[in-house]
């Protein structure tokens, strides 16, 4: 019998401000465990790791094994359940300030380690639960409670620093495009190393960017996701700083490379075996 | 000879280190205990370092400042040591590099650098050299050389035994030393024991206990754990990693406890500063993890490579919050070896953090190690049951953090059919799930107290507290980790007794009380500047005056000389 979605709920009320664009990222990626969880995937070898942040409730909305972390710190605890049991999905959802800001080189050393998880950036550019100050992806000038008379500051285009990071996936989504991010996060979940996906997920209470997104943004089509060139094009075509030009969305890049949790062994050794492994060692100190 | 001190120096490069240990080796072959200490400053080459080898008939675990024989490599070794020379010491050196003038003890000059460039030799063979006449000098027949030689430097093995044979043979031609060392070799070959360092019994009690990964950032004096664990980890199926930086070493091994995987992280002072914020996660979350803090001298960077015992109070209260802890502070290769086992334990009995809280001189020196003397791991064993962490049945729905009248919540690990395992640093319910409801925050943080209550009671089976020197004695020694040798010692030469508190989270208030009931006059001996574990017994009600704590805090352990001197001065 297949999944439904809705099973994966928890009695926990949820305070998301009526709106917000994280709604969207919780439905799609119900959907997508659902999906999975028929298609061989079983949902007890689903692990959730998030951060801090309006976006780490997520983790307390799905009846899925979870480790609801510290600030910026969803990589190193998300990369050991890996390389503790390759077996299981490690899906990580982290904020902009969670993972650009307070945890960002975590976030670049995931990306050069190439390990085998998934990572979904919920990118509002704004502090939410701390009512609102400039984020590493807010365009210059931006007015926040932080930066009263605008930041001078250029935003770091997170997908860029992916790239020459060494992800290994990296996608861009938008959470007026449920059925898009659907497709996006079960790419990158199964993915078969460092997944990034960038999803720009809209603030009604500090950064309402609604208008300006459904203006702008755009589903890439024919692009060779295999060629870094292309996808260093089509990333580098918006740099997160001026809003008036088109915003891609869709798979920019993909590829197979080795990763970081591959490289360890799984092999445990009974009391006595240490026991004797202790003492030949011991007699290379005489 | 009972007791014999050997100082060998040089420049950082020449391998002081490795002489020492070679020169260790030798008196271990002759059935004496060994203990090293090795003094090095904070750079790659150049520098001096020196290794002081104590050969003893006794079980010691502290150096002492007057040396029998000096090995100088370089001048600079023997300007800085002549003042530890007794009129019976001897100077052995590299005559074609130092000079002694107005040395008035026995001396050895032997041509080292001279018979390194006829050999074409490497330089660093020039300890080999020396030690070659070394042995002659102080009577170490060739054999025991060439069995330490044999074992422990296999690479260009033929060269080595070469250039020692020169530096023996060429020191018979004129030197020997009045008092020779004498061989209490009696035992067998097998009967010999290691030489290891703190550093290395940690590792080997925490693989021991079955650990299964260990995670740390290189920082002095704990980088011994990292290396040794890197090295062996094919042996023992150790996943070890060295990420980008300890706020990562903290949560990967949080990462791994949530999987049921075994972990622990090593580090100093300014490592564990960010480490922290993931020591409260993991009292929050409930999260097993084991941390080696290797003391040096702070505050910030401090004294690298130099000792201090600053930081108790500091990983007494570490991270935001209350929460229970434990904290073990070994002070031998066996005791280091014994408790890192069991704060593994521990910490997964009671799902706490466990720190080892040593500092450099445990962490770096080199002990004889006798894993018969380390404690009863057989009765360790035996209550295996008792060690194991307590599981989850697999009846009903699973709840992390469900209530039990011990604090211990069962654990479970993923994957489990039909269940989610939910862990949480806000505040939670059992279900693991967010609340800030004012009920369960409070009854959660009686939770945790209540695992610190049931630790403290599981500890009371164990010597928290240990009596040692003459128990009659109403002059007592207070001391913890590294002091511990260097307090026996003095102790058995004043006839007094000895206190040494060994874990110190949850504090053995009891059984140190116990230990303390008919003492006239307790006297601490620490190596900071305000005595940090009599403030802490002060805060339990035992009055340490200030006059009375013995603080040394030049980044340099306590010689034997060091602390006889003090008390001659506080007892007279």
């Amino acid at each position: 019998m297949n999944m439904n979605p809705k099973d994966l709920a928890t009695t926990a009320r949820n305070t998301w401000c009526p709106g917000c664009g994280n709604f969207s990222i919780l439905s799609a990626m119900r959907a997508v465990l659902a999906e999975l969880d028929s298609e061989g995937y079983p949902i007890e070898n689903v692990v959730l790791v998030s951060g801090i942040g309006c976006h780490a409730k997520i983790v307390d909305y799905m009846n899925v094994n979870s480790f609801y972390s510290i600030h910026g710190r969803t990589m190193p605890a998300a990369s050991a359940i890996k390389i503790a049991n390759p077996d299981l999905l490690v899906i990580c959802f982290s904020g902009d300030g969670d993972s650009l800001a307070e945890g960002l080189d975590h976030l670049i050393f995931a990306a050069k380690r190439n390990i085998d998880l998934t990572l979904i950036l919920h990118d509002n550019r704004i502090y939410g639960l701390t009512t609102g100050q400039y984020t590493p992806t807010s365009p210059q000038g931006f007015k926040g409670k932080s930066t009263p008379t605008g930041t001078s500051e250029h935003p770091l285009n997170p997908l860029e620093l992916m790239l020459v990071s060494g992800a290994s996936y990296i996608a861009r989504g938008y959470t007026h495009g449920i059925s898009q991010l659907q497709q996006l996060f079960k790419e990158a979940i199964l993915h078969k190393g460092f997944s990034f996906v960038d999803v720009l997920q809209v603030c009604v209470s500090y950064n309402n960017l609604y208008e300006s997104y459904n203006k702008w943004t755009y589903t890439v089509h024919g692009n060779d996701a295999a060629s870094f060139e292309e996808a260093q094009k089509i990333i580098r075509s918006w740099n997160y700083d001026r809003s008036e030009v088109p915003i891609p969305l869709g798979k920019f890049y993909q590829i197979e490379a080795p990763r970081f949790d591959q490289a360890f062994s799984g092999r445990r050794l009974n009391l006595s075996e240490r026991d004797s492994k202790i003492n030949d060692l011991l007699e290379n100190f005489i | 000879m009972n007791d014999f001190s050997t100082l060998v120096g040089g420049i950082a490069g020449d391998g002081i280190n490795e002489a020492g240990l070679t020169v260790a080796r030798l008196y271990s072959r002759l059935g004496y205990h060994i203990y090293m200490y090795y003094d090095y400053p904070s750079l790659i080459r150049g520098g001096h370092n020196f290794s002081i080898v104590r050969a003893s008939r006794e079980r010691i675990a502290a150096h002492m400042d007057q040396i029998d024989v000096l090995i100088a490599l370089n001048q600079e070794t023997v300007e800085k040591h002549t003042s530890r020379l007794k009129d019976s010491s001897f100077v052995i050196y590299d005559a074609d590099k130092v000079k002694l003038d107005g040395i008035k003890q026995k001396s050895c000059g032997l041509p080292i650098t001279s018979i390194l460039k006829e050999a074409t030799a490497l330089a660093v063979m020039k300890n080999t050299c020396i030690i070659g006449g070394y042995c002659k000098v102080v009577g170490i027949d060739w054999s025991v050389l060439e069995d330490v030689l044999k074992k422990h430097m296999p690479k260009l093995l033929e060269l080595n035994m070469q250039v020692a044979r020169q530096g023996y043979d060429q020191a018979a031609e004129f030197c020997h030393m009045d008092s020779r060392v004498d061989s209490f070799a009696d035992k067998q070959a097998q009967e010999l024991q290691p030489i290891i360092t703190g550093n290395q019994a940690i590792s080997l009690g925490l693989i021991k206990a079955g650990l299964l990964a260990y995670v740390a950032y290189p920082m002095t004096p704990s980088s011994g754990v990292l290396d040794f664990m890197a090295l062996y980890a094919q042996d023992f199926g150790l996943k070890v990693i060295h990420p980008e930086s300890e706020i990562a070493v903290m949560l990967m091994a949080q990462g791994f406890a949530y999987a049921g995987v075994k972990a622990a992280v090593g580090t100093s002072g300014g490592g564990f500063c960010l480490m922290t914020e993931g020591i409260s996660l993991a009292g929050m979350a409930e999260m097993p993890v084991v941390v080696v803090m290797a003391q040096r001298t702070g505050p910030s960077t401090g004294l690298p490579t130099y000792t201090a015992q600053g930081d108790l109070h500091f990983v007494l209260n570490a991270g935001q919050g209350e929460f229970p802890r434990f904290i073990v502070t070994p002070g031998d290769a066996e005791e280091a070896y014994f408790w890192a086992g069991v704060a593994l334990n521990l910490a997964w009995k009671f799902q706490v953090p466990a720190f080892i809280l040593t500092d450099k001189i445990v962490s770096e020196s080199q002990y004889s190690f006798d894993i018969d003397l380390a404690g009863d791991l057989e009765g360790e064993r035996k209550e295996q049951a008792d060690h194991s962490p307590l599981l989850w049945d697999g009846q009903g729905t699973y709840k992390r953090y469900r209530y039990m009248d011990t604090g211990v919540s069962p654990l479970a690990f993923p994957p489990r059919n039909g269940q989610a395992i939910k862990t949480d640093s806000y505040t939670h319910d059992e279900g693991g799930i967010t609340s800030e409801d004012p009920q369960i925050t409070r009854e959660m943080s009686d939770k945790r107290q209540r695992k610190g209550q049931s630790l403290a009671e599981d500890l009371e089976r164990y010597e928290t507290v240990k009596v040692l020197g003459d128990e009659k004695s109403k002059t007592a020694l207070l001391c913890w980790g590294s002091n511990k040798g260097v307090c026996m010692e003095a102790a058995r030469k004043l006839g007094l007794r000895v206190i040494q508190v060994l874990v110190l989270s949850p504090f053995p208030e009891k059984r140190l009380k116990r230990s303390l009931h008919d003492v006239k006059r307790l006297l601490a001996v620490e190596c900071n500047s305000t005595g940090q574990l009599a403030r802490l017994a002060g805060f339990y009600g035992i009055e340490i005056k200030t006059q009375d704590r013995i603080l040394k805090y030049d980044g340099r352990p306590f010689s034997v000389e060091d602390l006889l001197g003090e008390l001659a001065r506080a007892l007279a």
